[in-house]
């Protein structure tokens, strides 16, 4: 294991280095943006003297480069400071957010995963034939539709019409899980219906290119049935690419789901996120941009790292 | 008939019928929906207010980033949050007029420069203490003073000095204003203890509600406040949902989440009527969408540039087509019947021969540029599309330049010379034109500078014959509706809409959802 451990620190100081710039990046982008916090806060009914108290008061009269090093410094301590529009704790709002938007992404990938993969598994089984072309037309369908579409109808339909569940996602901390599940019940769908193609078909796809190897051909031989074939032993074979895009996946449910936010009105990270940067609330952004950025890095990270562990030639190399 | 209805009514009422078969009974009996709606609405209201119950509602505007401290309100659920738990002064009465709030009464000297408001006796914060005239006077100190950041500052301005004393606070002006009780019913000059300075987001005042937990740009829940000295509020709790997505909002009013909306998109406020348990209500009000000429830019400096764009806008086309017949033609001035003083002037219809006419005598045959963007007011680019329309008609061309949402309101409106925007309105003729329209108001986005014109409203605020004033705000009207920068194309009505769950909708003056106090004075009916 002394290379992937020494592979995995790699990726981990790579990692964080990559963060760093990421904050750089989020910074300058947050100066390039027209007018600042105090006019966003302010809007239509900003006087000139209101600004510049403003201004004055959230210290926009330093320097970006000031600026940004002295947030800098902070973060390195854990302290990732105070909004600047409404004075909340930057870390306190933040948890509560990522609670909600990992709570939804853990449902979505706890239904949208294992039923990617069987759906794959069942396309290859039935390869050429009807249940694959009906799971490929389906699934295809679903992602090609722009999904707050797919929210609407959703919406109308099952909230609207039949009142099965509510069409406001809203979550807080007095209710049971039940409710709470109930509650994302029509969010938990659209993510699934718009995650599952791109799964679901690498899925296919990967062990499909397995099934042409020659070890496939012998254990058809020995007669094992077709999915017991595909199962043990084209599926181990062809993990990585299917961890990959399930890992790229994940990263989406966690950092890429604002519209589906808006839509059913979920409190989650997404929509704090818009409302900060469209009030040029830099330290906001900042937290959320390197939270996001770490997200998207350590699933990465994993896939690469589970994809190396897959591999016995990787694992052991001469 | 009538009994036979009557006796239908008090079972919806009581619960017993539902009110579909109530429709259903009154079309038999001959009724239109519309009437046996209306007659349903007196029934419910004759049977008084219910007391108990949640009701909930879904408002836009709120974002994660909103603070609770009243002087930073800027948007449609911080100014429905602050009319749960605070009161102003004094606040606008259907119909026009003032009620008192937090001030029983108030008075003025002759020369309307000194405005004694008299302090309600023995009402108390939500944390206890009693309210004094001490801090009213902190409250206005906070919003006015030297280091404010208060929304409310522009108001102020003309404050020469405050006292109190016993239970009256005294404001000393430095020009006369007969319409000050007006300023203090701005939404931001909610009555503080300490007038805020102590910790102005604590969300302690004198209102109806308590906050109960608030999470900004999600969720607020109030619970009724026992000991309002009105007794004020109808259901024991409300619940407020922030739900920006009009689509969104509109659902889940039909899937019965809320029970009110506010601002249904007019696009699909004709469907959304059509659904049995939902009432869309339609408030005409002050507020206005707008075409804005800097009058000291090219070429909109030329008089006649001004006039003939101002001929060229098909302002009835723009009430079908953007508002979908909710609301009403604008004559290029921001004064509608919504204002207590008003004079109707000739109305100005769409000419193309003039607009060709007035372009030619200007000299000017350039293009025009106008800048519009998504958010200067729903439909913008499609209104500004319209006006290139019809101006073509009339051989002038007009230019698009679509904007970025985002920094519009820096980077576009009050800088660039034609944008399009909106206007809320005010409760005043005197507020409305010393906001935008005095030559030295910050937020004269029209550059309008005329003498005449200023002379004409700093008298006005000091005249207090009510036929004397009247005039003055019509020869006003007709000077900016002949030399303004603003074209004024239409009035847009506050479109909300209400489930039959709860009752009590009436007649409002300021914003839409009765001025934001409709989850306090409806109840839950059903």
């Amino acid at each position: 294991m002394g290379p992937a451990l020494k592979l995995v620190a790699q990726r981990i100081a790579l990692g964080l280095l990559l963060l760093l710039l990421v904050s750089a990046l989020i910074f300058a982008g947050t100066q390039i943006l027209p007018g600042d916090v105090a006019q966003s806060i302010l809007g239509q009914s900003a006087t000139p003297e209101a600004l510049a108290n403003l201004r004055q008061e959230l210290g926009l009269n330093d320097p970006a480069i000031t600026r940004y090093f002295s947030w800098l410094f902070n973060a390195l301590q854990g302290d990732l400071g105070t909004a600047l529009t409404n004075g909340q704790d930057i870390a306190q709002s933040i948890g509560g957010r990522m609670m909600n938007t990992l709570f939804l992404a853990f449902w979505a990938a706890v239904i949208a995963v294992p039923l990617a993969i069987f759906l794959g598994l069942l396309a290859v089984r039935y390869r050429d034939r009807w249940p694959d072309k009906l799971i490929s037309a389906v699934t295809l369908a679903s992602i090609s539709i722009p999904e707050f579409l797919i929210g609407y109808v959703i919406m109308y339909f099952i909230a609207v019409r039949l009142r099965w569940f509510p069409s406001v996602a809203m979550i807080n901390d007095s209710m049971t899980l039940g409710q709470k599940l109930s509650a994302i019940a029509m969010p938990v769908m659209v993510l699934t219906l718009v995650v599952l193609a791109h799964m679901m078909r690498m899925t296919r796809a990967a062990i499909l290119n397995v099934m042409q190897s020659a070890y496939i051909e012998t254990a058809e031989l020995k007669g094992l049935n077709r999915f017991q074939v595909i199962f043990r032993h084209a599926f181990p074979n062809s993990i990585a690419p299917i961890v990959n895009v399930v890992m790229l996946n994940l990263a989406y449910l966690v950092v890429g789901v604002v519209v589906i936010e808006v839509v059913f009105t979920y409190p989650g990270m997404g929509q704090y996120l818009v409302d900060h940067v469209s009030k040029r609330d830099v330290p906001v952004v900042q937290a959320c941009g390197l939270i996001f950025a770490a997200v998207y890095i350590g699933l990465n990270m994993v896939a690469d790292i589970v994809s190396i562990l897959s591999n016995p030639r990787l694992r052991h190399p001469k | 008939m009538h009994d036979k209805l009557n006796f239908f009514a008090g079972r919806v009422i009581a619960g017993r019928m539902s009110r579909r078969e109530f429709m259903g009974r009154a079309a038999a009996l001959g009724l239109t929906a519309a009437a046996a709606n209306s007659f349903m609405a007196g029934a419910v209201r004759a049977a008084g207010p219910q007391m108990g119950g949640t009701i909930k509602v879904g408002i836009q505007g709120g974002g994660s980033s909103d603070s609770l401290d009243p002087a930073l309100a800027a948007n449609a659920t911080a100014t429905m949050v602050l009319r749960m738990w605070g009161e102003p002064l004094v606040e606008l009465k259907a119909g026009g007029g003032l009620e008192g709030k937090v001030a029983e009464s108030y008075s003025s000297s002759p020369d309307a420069k000194t405005w004694t408001f008299k302090i309600r006796k023995g009402i108390t914060f939500s944390n206890g203490k009693t309210v004094t005239a001490e801090d009213v006077k902190a409250t206005l100190e906070r919003h006015s003073g030297e280091d404010t950041k208060s929304g409310a500052l522009g108001l102020l301005r003309d404050i020469k000095s405050m006292s109190a004393s016993g239970d009256e606070f005294t404001l000393e002006l430095n020009q006369a204003n007969a319409d000050l009780p007006y300023l203090m019913a701005d939404y931001h000059l909610i009555i503080q203890p300490n007038g805020g300075k102590d910790d102005p987001t604590a969300a302690v005042g004198t209102g109806p509600y308590v906050l109960k937990s608030a999470e900004p740009g999600v969720r607020f829940v109030f619970d009724k406040n026992a000991d309002h000295w009105a007794g004020d509020g109808n259901a024991s709790t409300i619940e407020m949902i922030v739900i920006n997505d009009d689509t969104a909002r509109v659902a889940a009013l039909q899937s019965g989440q809320v029970d009110m909306i506010d601002r249904v998109p007019p696009r699909t406020a004709g469907l959304v009527a059509r659904a049995p348990n939902i009432d869309v209500r339609t408030t005409s009000g002050p507020g206005h969408y707008v075409f804005i000429m800097h009058c000291n830019t090219a070429p909109f400096d030329n008089n006649d540039v001004r006039l003939a764009l101002k001929y060229g806008i098909n302002r009835q086309e723009m009430v079908d087509k953007i508002l979908f017949g909710y609301g009403s033609v604008g004559n290029d001035t921001p004064i509608n019947a919504a204002y207590p003083l008003y004079t109707e002037l000739p109305q100005r219809d769409y000419d193309p021969d003039k607009a060709a006419f007035h372009m030619k005598k200007s000299g000017y045959d350039g293009s025009i540029l106008l800048r519009t963007s998504d958010n200067s007011f729903p439909g913008a680019p499609d209104a500004a599309a319209l006006f290139q329309q019809s101006c073509g008609a009339a051989g002038i061309n007009v230019e698009i330049k679509r904007e970025p949402n985002d920094g519009y309101w820096s980077e576009v409106w009050n800088a660039k010379p034609f944008c399009t925007s909106y206007w809320g309105g005010r409760p005043t003729q005197d507020q409305m034109y010393s906001t935008a329209y005095l030559s030295t108001a910050d937020w004269n986005d029209t550059r309008f500078k005329n003498e005449k014109f200023d002379q004409l409203l700093i008298a006005a605020r000091a005249e207090l014959d009510e036929a004397k004033r009247t005039q003055m705000y019509a020869d006003m009207g007709t000077i900016l509706h002949n030399e303004g920068g603003l074209i004024c194309p239409m009035f847009n009505d506050f479109l909300d809409a209400t489930s039959t769950r709860i009752a009590g909708w009436d007649e409002s003056a300021g914003f839409g959802l009765m001025n934001y106090y409709a989850p306090i004075k409806m109840w839950v009916a059903a």
